[in-house]
């Protein structure tokens, strides 16, 4: 338990200083790199979570899939690579009392919600096929629609980025 | 471990993908921040599935995590038609629906 704790705090500071930096950076591409060390981080999470499948699965479409798609929005959309100095519009300012003020919010209803309410100590992993069973069970009707809506997306990103 | 370390990490990673989006000029880090958004849900439902023993949680976050890519997915294509219009993805330079 007390390894899984100095894990989780060491991912967690790692995370929040890297989602800091992606929203506050000045350069697009080191944005990028930082948004992989919060999903990577994210992915460390889920393990300590028992959700290994769900870790895997999250290396693989973000870091794999979703991040290459950036790149390449980046690289597509812009000749330069480097430092720029209008990424901000002139809302920064309203954005820090906003997000605090979420925190906040959020911070009390948790508290007041769960305490110090534990996990259980003895978790044992979700295995793939249990999330298998869910999947083709008793959520087979949204795994049809998601089929529907990423064949859609598919369709729609081509339709809308292909010359004619 | 308790719940709260780790709901607390999702609303702060939560809070601060909401200050990228109020913030962010550039179409493209504004999807980074919403990715930072769909990220900390996950972590919430992946920690109520631990704390109340089922799986339901897990089929929830896989399907996020597919809905967020075909989001990427569109969303870029739709970021690289504004581009190749206007020659700019600042979003504060599309205004044309603006009353």
């Amino acid at each position: 338990m007390i390894a899984q704790n100095i894990g989780f705090w060491i991912i967690a500071l790692m995370m929040i200083g890297a989602a800091l930096r992606v929203v506050t950076t000045n350069n697009v591409v080191h944005a990028a790199l930082w948004l992989v060390v919060v999903l990577s981080g994210a992915a460390g999470q889920y393990i300590l979570l028992a959700a290994e499948f769900v870790a895997i699965t999250q290396v693989l479409v973000y870091i794999g899939a979703v991040m290459v798609l950036f790149l390449f929005g980046t690289m597509l959309t812009r000749a330069r690579i480097g430092a720029e100095s209008d990424l901000n519009n002139s809302y920064k300012k309203l954005g820090i009392p906003v997000g605090l003020i979420m925190l906040v919010a959020m911070g009390l209803a948790l508290t007041d919600s769960f305490g110090d309410e534990r996990l259980p100590e003895s978790a044992t992993v979700v295995s793939t096929q249990e999330i298998s069973d869910q999947i083709f069970g008793p959520y087979l009707l949204p795994f049809w629609a998601l089929s529907f809506v990423l064949l859609a997306a598919v369709v729609g990103a081509i339709v809308l980025a292909r010359k004619d | 471990m308790f719940v709260n370390q780790f709901l607390f990490l999702a609303a702060v990673l939560f809070c601060i993908g909401v200050y990228g989006v109020i913030a962010r000029k550039n179409a493209v880090l504004m999807l980074m921040s919403i990715e930072l958004i769909l990220n900390s849900v996950n972590i919430n439902l992946l920690t109520f599935a631990l704390r109340n023993g089922s799986p339901d949680g897990h089929t929830f976050a896989l399907y996020i995590i597919a809905v967020a890519a075909a989001e990427v997915g569109v969303g870029l294509g739709l970021v690289l038609l504004v581009y190749r219009n206007k020659k700019t993805i600042s979003l504060d330079d599309l205004s044309e629906m603006r009353g």
